[in-house]
């Protein structure tokens, strides 16, 4: 029979592991919390206005973020082109090149830019290009997604690469395959899933990103039809109409919020599902 | 006396050919071709593929390869045998500038392939890959690739695009490797859905299709199976009228079964170096006798 | 077995003279020049942030950091109020979200089935995916009103006492602003905390259990005091993220230019402000001002950021970043 202070022992270990599953229950309850209601406020207010129409003044009912979802898209491209080819270059450089001297410096550099608040590169991409062009615009929305972008595009890409077995590099060379076509056709190529996966992932990110819009797109109650132009998106849309005094607004920002988190865990079950495939092959 | 390797180990190499005795140990008249030959051709003067003179190599302050002096054959098959980081594998990458790719790693002395320095300061070490191939211990076919992507990527990669020529490339490349009539019919597959022992052949006719002049082949065998080590022998034998192979190799009756001539390496040294019934039945070197008959190693 | 028909590879050099080509110089410089952009990121910023914050530094000087008032009209600013936020709503995360993480990375390490770890996992990226504006949404319309109702009534009635938690009380507050923060960290912390524990080698544990130490036992002695340091990183990069945490903070924080002594009242924080002022910033000055707490909240999280790195990396074993 155990002494009393043997069983005292034991019961703390019970204890504690009880403590750590209402950890893990606490931690997954705002998820769930989110979810609902998001599901709940949002789902009536998703109607076909919603998809096409353009947002009304304030006070008015009715009205749709037809522009901000358009928007959202434009502003992950132009993101998109400006920030993966360096990202991805970098991260080849870093990978194939050096991973010693400077090469460290620039992996640790990356790191820390991926914690810098992004409502600084919003002050950047206000800097930059608001003031030189002498407003708010779609570009300098997507130029301050993009310098979130190659920080992150950057690493990802390099711990994907990292992993393809010197093997296929030493057989390419020994083919007498020059260097650089060994990087571009042969390991990026065994890479490329998990390349994509590192994209996508980062597009997921800035696709809510709110504070970096806020002066360079700044938003917009029109379509937007150039590139110099604001540009609505979801986030800003939805900020906005959250601490809006109009209950109106207010719906409609949970509608928002809704198809701004479906886009979100789309990009993420693309990729859950690109996994799976490599997995298997 | 090697117990395990007898005359009867000798019968797949053809003709020995003469060559020049580069062992350190004094030199002795080199021994005369096989009867049959002597009667239809006159001895021909053997061509040397590589000629290494005073090669030391380091990696760092350590000294893999000690002043070796040696002169491979070409048209023939050159074993390099010896105990587990006696350096063979160093020096049958300093062949092909492989080496290099290891950080800190320098050499001194000279190699010569067929007369041209392959470190002068103007050579591309690409080009020298080009002309050097090499099959590596475990077979590495690229995973993205096909079947024929994986034997052609040397040729595209390198500009080829005329599609009936690599098209025959790729039948000859396979049926060199003995491939060509298991995979005719898929050569769609991806090159990693063969067995190991069809990839290590996979992976000798992707070297083959670029038409090197010379294949070295490091340890090609210790990851297959006895039945697919026997196929890939048998190609090696047929390999020789046409190219210089050298291969290294831990397994002794290997050694004695593919090649004309061996080289024993010990410690970074080369210790001897003959035709290779020479090394296993009559060693000069003591230390050679020891090898192969199995005292260590 | 076929002869061979050609002996070389059809128009490339046989001989080994040929002139070295540029593909390789070109690829590498190229991939270099992009690798350096990361270099030019930190050179951008700092440009943006010195230059933009150059006229309020000289109005003000050091005195920017302790002074606790911020004027539009009398253009009169300080980041005193600014700092004093973001440190309280930081450190209500951290209290918060650090026990919760680790607690939940012991349970995915050790404790959980193995059929629940990938999909709890999961349900971790997941939280990690929504963006903050869902979060301050809801924080706004459902987590604060709730917050006022219950414990915040409760707690201003039983403990009110404490100036901590005195009246009047709102549902946007301080307190509403680190709970929303510790949310929103759990991800990163608990992840982390996880590689950093499922890095303890399992010979540690064994020779816990080995002496008949029980379960809680085995991972006080040899995980957790082993893997010290590098919960300290998670901790310490939780709370990077955490000061720089802008939108969700900015619709639940109320938004109060007071230093108040009580969690229960608004306030607000450097990045939550650069967020609602930075529109309608009428004059330069204004403006400026707003650009140096840019720079302030970018320096205290760079430094941050840093020095979790650099705790984690110090439990990182060699060799265990290349292939």
């Amino acid at each position: 029979m155990l002494t009393g202070y043997a069983r005292y022992r034991k019961f703390k270990s019970a204890f504690m592991s009880g403590l750590a599953v209402v950890c893990a229950l606490l931690v997954v309850l705002p998820l769930i919390l989110v979810f609902f209601h998001l599901v709940r406020m949002g789902v009536t207010s998703l109607n076909w206005n919603f998809f096409t129409k353009l947002p009304l003044s304030a006070g008015e009912e009715g009205g749709g973020m037809a522009n901000a979802i358009v928007g959202t898209l434009e502003l992950m491209g132009l993101a998109l082109v400006m920030g993966v080819p360096i990202g991805l270059l970098g991260g080849i450089y870093l990978s194939e090149y050096g991973s010693e001297g400077m090469g460290s410096w620039i992996r640790f550099g990356a790191d820390v830019l991926n914690g810098v608040p992004s409502i600084v590169w919003g002050l950047v991409g206000f800097t930059l290009a608001v003031t030189r062009m002498g407003g708010y615009s779609a570009f300098a929305g997507g130029l301050a997604l993009a310098f979130i972008m190659i920080p992150l595009v950057l690493r990802t890409t390099e711990e994907v690469l990292v992993l393809v077995p010197n093997a296929y590099r030493e057989a390419g060379l020994a083919l007498g395959i020059p260097r650089w076509k060994i990087s571009l056709n042969i390991v990026l190529r065994t890479a490329f899933k998990g390349i994509v996966t590192g994209v996508l992932l980062s597009l997921g990110r800035i696709a809510g990103e709110t504070a970096p819009l806020l002066f360079t797109a700044l938003g917009s109650p029109l379509w937007n039809t150039s590139l110099k132009e604001p540009i609505a998106a979801l986030p800003i849309q939805v900020y906005f109409y959250a601490i809006s005094p109009f209950e109106d607004q207010n719906r409609q920002a949970w509608a928002g919020a809704l198809v701004l988190i479906l886009i979100v865990f789309f990009l993420s079950a693309t990729v859950r599902v690109l996994t799976s495939w490599r997995k298997k092959s | 006396m090697n117990p395990v390797i007898t005359r009867k180990t000798f019968s797949m190499s053809d003709q020995a050919k003469p060559v020049a005795d580069s062992s350190p140990s004094a030199p002795s008249p080199a021994p005369q071709a096989g009867p049959a030959a002597a009667a239809s051709l006159p001895a021909p003067k053997a061509e040397v593929a590589f000629d290494i003179q005073d090669l030391s190599i380091f990696y760092g302050k350590h000294q893999a390869i000690k002043n070796v002096h040696l002169q491979i054959p070409a048209m023939s098959v050159t074993a390099i045998i010896g105990p587990s980081g006696c350096g063979k594998s160093t020096a049958l990458r300093a062949l092909n500038r492989m080496h290099e790719l290891t950080p800190g790693a320098r050499h001194t002395g000279k190699i010569l392939m067929k007369g041209e320095d392959l470190y002068a300061p103007h050579v591309d070490a690409t080009v020298v890959r080009r002309r050097v191939g090499m099959v590596f211990q475990k077979s590495n076919p690229f995973p993205t690739l096909s079947i024929s992507e994986n034997v052609l990527v040397g040729l595209r990669l390198n500009g080829v695009r005329d599609k009936a020529f690599l098209n025959k490339r790729l039948e000859e490349s396979l049926r060199m490797a003995a491939l060509w009539d298991e995979v005719k019919d898929h050569l769609n597959r991806p090159g990693t859905s063969l067995s190991g022992g069809q990839q290590q052949r996979l992976c000798i006719a992707r070297a083959l299709a670029v038409r090197p002049e010379i294949l070295l082949m490091d340890e090609p065998c210790s990851a297959l199976d006895p039945i697919a080590t026997a196929k890939v022998e048998e190609l090696i034998h047929a390999l020789k009228s046409q190219y210089t192979v050298v291969i290294v190799t831990h397994n002794m009756q290997q050694a004695a079964r593919v090649s004309e001539n061996t080289a024993f390496f010990y410690m970074g040294s080369l210790i001897e170096f003959g035709p290779t019934e020479q090394i296993f039945m009559n060693p000069k070197n003591p230390q050679t006798e020891a090898y192969v008959s199995g005292r260590f190693g | 077995m076929s002869k061979v028909t050609t002996n070389a590879l059809p128009a490339t050099a046989a001989d080994l003279t040929e002139p070295k080509r540029w593909g390789n110089q070109v690829f590498e410089g190229l991939t270099f020049l992009s690798a350096m952009m990361i270099g030019v990121l930190f050179l951008v910023l700092a440009y943006v942030l010195v230059s933009g914050s150059r006229l309020a530094v000289s109005q003000f000087g050091w005195s920017f950091l302790t002074n606790q008032h911020w004027n539009p009209v009398t253009e009169n600013f300080g980041a005193l109020t600014f700092i004093f936020g973001t440190i309280v709503t930081s450190a209500i995360a951290l209290i918060i979200a650090v026990p919760l993480s680790i607690g939940t990375a012991i349970f995915l390490t050790d404790l959980a089935p193995m059929w629940m770890r990938q999909p709890l996992t999961s349900v971790i990226e997941m939280l990690a995916a929504v963006p903050s504006v869902i979060w301050g949404l809801w924080g706004l319309f459902v987590l604060t009103p709730w917050l006022q109702s219950y414990p915040y009534t409760w707690l201003n009635k039983h403990l009110g006492a404490i100036p901590l938690f005195g009246a009047p009380i709102s549902a946007c507050c301080i307190m509403s602003a680190g709970i929303i923060v510790a949310i929103m960290i759990l991800p990163i912390v608990t992840s982390v905390s996880r590689e950093i524990l499922r890095s303890v080698p399992d010979l540690q544990r064994e020779a816990a259990y080995g002496l008949g130490a029980t379960r809680w036992e085995v991972t006080r002695i040899a995980v957790l005091s082993y893997a010290r340091r590098g919960l300290m990183g998670a901790a310490v990069l939780g709370l990077g993220r955490a000061l720089g945490e802008t939108m969700a903070v900015t619709m639940v924080i109320g938004n109060s230019p007071k230093i108040q002594a009580s969690l229960l009242q608004p306030g607000w924080t450097l990045a939550s402000s650069i967020a609602s002022q930075f529109g309608e910033a009428s004059s330069d000055l204004s403006r400026s001002a707003l650009f140096e707490l840019g720079l302030v909240l970018v320096g205290v999280t760079i430094l941050v950021n840093i020095g979790a790195l650099l705790l984690i990396r110090s439990i990182e074993t060699p060799g265990s970043r290349r292939a």
